[in-house]
């Protein structure tokens, strides 16, 4: 047993956390929310070519450092400190991850272009009526030929207005929430009968609905691999916004442990009442605790399916319940300027409230750990 | 002791229900299930329907304007206004200095003022917070020199909700920089179009303007807009801010909300089930149905306290702790019911703006609602104040 990072990833983390303490601090963020596409396209490219760091979770031969999942998690504790609007985890690790077990054609074609950050990639696979459930899908990919046909709506897709692919989830057959018939694509975003609304969310990212109208896709967008794979990607993604979580947290607890030192009432910084002291204490317990379960998950990720998802659930529902008490009395901690757009700590605030149900509640996870392991 | 109404309520309870189904405005309906803002107009129109009514204060002494109901009759109103979903009231005339004044103005003051709050033709705001002044409100720094007949004022307050749209403010100012802090403040009644008032929004999380800095800078104030005594209005901002605590609890709107989240998640499907079927989520309305219960049993026992002539006391802050924290859990289970369309950012129907939300019509305010909501347990005394309140007054620690 090694808890130890390698000079590698030790590096990666230094050249990461430098670039963006140079170039994503809160006013900038906040400016590039207001361009017209919710974010500064310079900062992807010069995470790609500046500093070489998109390909961290690749094999060499594709181009990239040979990494893997702990290389992901570094990258988006670090992303998640700045609350960084970039789609590293749709385009890296989830859109990556898919290409790592894509034929040998695909993987050589698009494995480069998201190292040079030319790619970007959106999954859509949630819709209306799924909730957490990978395999209640409505969206069909009917036999056409050589091709498929795909039809359905698929739900807030992150980062879709930006994506050159999308990775879709779709029925080739079976019923609504059958596991079997459930497969993966990867196709261009721009094919004709692909219709998108686009909206920003609340924690500051770029979404759409998306609605496939009888878009003709070729049958080697086909990623095989079914529901089993599509497993295996949601919970590498979940692992890495637990790695979000750490770097979120870490930063809502560090500016409500500075926030409590300065600001002072009743003569003295309310940092000196026990009753905040003990909160701040528990803050840290919880803000430990997501570090802990991140890596715990994210280690685990090789494990057989089954022992993997149990991991990953424990992991997501502990990270879900210890952010939403460092959200909550961070804030609460901060007073009315907590609730306003001027300080960061709301903003980081709405960020770690999406992490609690993105991939699945608390509820979810709980559920479906007690489903793998709890029989009676 | 029982439960029931006389025949004499269940016949004031038909007309209350009566009245709101003719008379609720139709352009209101339904704005408060979305979670949309609420524009001035929109508050204004439902107010004065019941200023016509002479519905709109209850808890006034009748000689003022109140409608000298039972305490009975008032849990029927503010259940058979919830139920109906109405708009709530701008506290900050009706229920802070209305009272305010009614108990510590002049004859004067009382002519003047409380018609007018009354009828809604002025919109009232509260000068309480300063920038360094939150949960230590005693230490407020916003002076007031006396130059003749007027105060010359100058200072800054903040969270000063609804400002925007405010006709008069009341505002707690320090008029002996001497005095030990809570003795040397008083209480003003200042003209919001007074020269040398600034108003600046802040934007809050949900992206809505609620709240703002208001900047005062020379503005003279008559000295007959004092109300009680000079260097005594700490005692006027004690008693608003205990009837504050009451009304914040808010059990007949969270009955209310409640019963929308159950609604929704009828809705939402969970697998082959709606999701109120799931045992987690389920467990988890039961959980807050026992708590309001033990709230609203807990506002019944203070409320006839206080038609037995016993004046909100401390024991209001029991009533805000829970109110608030319920009012939290409320939107932190709508936000978990809606799944993902809680990511989706809907600003509102602005002008010219037709286009449908993302998602269903529940969910579009849902995280802004959530994110807007950390305010219960802030404001009104945080919730630490609360604590210290019960710990100091009631249990004399």
């Amino acid at each position: 047993m090694d808890f130890s990072y390698t000079e590698t990833q030790g590096m990666l983390r230094d050249t990461l956390a430098r670039f963006l303490a140079d170039t994503y601090d809160f006013e900038t963020r906040k400016k590039m929310l207001l361009r017209p596409e919710g974010r500064d396209p310079g900062i992807w490219q010069a995470l790609a070519t500046e500093l070489g760091i998109l390909g961290a979770p690749f094999a060499e031969e594709h181009g990239g450092l040979g990494g893997g999942a702990l290389e992901n998690m570094i990258m988006m504790e670090e992303l998640g400190k700045v609350i960084a609007i970039e789609p590293y985890l749709q385009t890296v690790v989830i859109g990556g991850g898919a290409m790592k077990r894509a034929p040998g054609a695909m993987a050589d074609a698009v494995i480069p272009e998201i190292i040079a950050g030319n790619a970007v990639i959106a999954w859509a696979y949630a819709e209306p009526q799924g909730r957490y459930d990978l395999a209640n899908i409505r969206t069909t990919a009917k036999a056409d030929g050589a091709g498929f046909v795909l039809s359905g709506h698929k739900a807030v897709v992150y980062a879709a207005p930006w994506a050159t692919h999308l990775l879709v989830t779709a029925r080739t057959g079976g019923s609504t929430r059958e596991r079997a018939g459930v497969e993966l694509f990867l196709i261009d975003a721009t094919l004709p009968g692909i219709v998108r609304r686009d909206y920003p969310t609340v924690d500051g990212f770029q979404a759409s609905e998306i609605y496939f109208e009888n878009v003709a896709i070729p049958g080697d967008a086909h990623i095989p691999g079914g529901i089993d794979l599509i497993e295996l990607l949601a919970d590498e993604a979940t692992m890495a916004i637990c790695g979000e979580a750490c770097g979120v947290s870490r930063k809502l607890h560090e500016g409500t442990l500075d926030y409590i030192k300065q600001r002072k009432q009743f003569g003295q910084p309310i940092g000196k009442f026990q009753v905040l002291q003990h909160r701040m204490a528990d803050i840290f317990i919880e803000v430990e605790q997501i570090a802990s379960m991140a890596l715990m998950g994210t280690l685990k990720l090789d494990l057989p399916a089954d022992e993997r998802k149990a991991a990953v659930s424990l992991a997501k529902a502990k990270v879900a319940r210890s952010i939403n008490f460092v959200g909550q009395n961070a804030i609460q901690t901060h007073g009315g300027i907590g609730i306003t757009v001027e300080l960061a700590i709301g903003h980081y605030f709405k960020r770690a409230t999406m992490i609690e149900n993105q991939f699945g509640s608390a509820d979810f996870h709980l559920g479906r750990f007690e489903d793998l392991t709890l029989a009676a | 002791m029982h439960l029931d109404f006389s025949p004499e309520d269940l016949a004031f309870q038909q007309e209350v229900r009566a009245f709101i189904a003719e008379n609720y405005p139709a352009e209101l309906r339904g704005k408060q299930d979305e979670g949309d803002e609420l524009s001035k107009e929109d508050f204004l129109s439902w107010h004065k329907v019941l200023a016509k009514k002479g519905w709109v204060a209850p808890a006034w002494p009748v000689e003022y304007g109140g409608t000298g109901w039972t305490a009975t009759q008032r849990y029927i109103w503010s259940e058979e206004t919830a139920r109906a979903d109405c708009i709530r009231l701008m506290p900050f005339g009706l229920s802070m200095v209305g009272p305010v004044i009614y108990t510590f103005g002049t004859p004067e003051q009382k002519a003047k003022y409380l018609p007018r709050i009354l009828s809604g033709e002025d919109w009232w705001c509260q000068g309480y917070s300063e920038p360094g002044s939150g949960s230590d409100l005693a230490s407020l720094r916003t002076k007031a020199v006396r130059d003749g007949d007027h105060y010359v004022v100058n200072g800054q307050k903040t969270w000063t909700t609804m400002a925007q749209h405010a006709d008069w403010g009341f505002f707690l100012v320090r008029t002996d920089p001497d005095a030990k802090q809570q003795e040397g403040i008083s209480f003003l009644l200042i003209d919001m179009k007074s020269p040398g008032i600034t108003v600046r929004p802040i934007i809050t999380l949900g992206g809505e303007h609620e709240v703002n800095e208001v900047w005062l800078e020379d503005v003279r104030v008559p000295v007959e807009n004092r109300v009680y005594e000079e260097n005594k209005g700490w005692t006027c901002a004690k008693f608003l801010l205990a009837h504050e605590r009451t009304g914040i609890a808010g059990v007949a709107a969270s009955k209310r909300g409640i019963e929308k989240v159950k609604t929704i998640a009828r809705a939402e499907m969970d697998g082959d089930k709606p999701l109120i079927a799931n045992a987690f989520f389920k467990r988890k309305i039961a959980e807050l149905e026992m708590d309001l219960t033990a709230l609203e049993f807990t506002e019944l026992r203070s409320l006839a306290g206080e038609s037995a002539g016993k004046g909100p006391g401390p024991e209001s802050s029991l009533l805000k702790i829970k109110g608030s924290e319920i009012q939290q859990r409320l939107t932190e289970l709508t936000l978990e019911a809606v799944g993902h369309y809680g990511a989706p950012y809907f600003r509102g129907f602005g002008e010219g703006d037709n286009e449908h939300p993302i998602g269903p019509d529940y969910a579009h305010r849902a995280a802004p609602t959530y994110f807007n909501t950390r305010k219960t347990t802030i404001y009104g005394g945080s919730n630490e104040i609360q604590r210290n309140i019960i710990a100091k007054m009631v249990l004399g620690l």
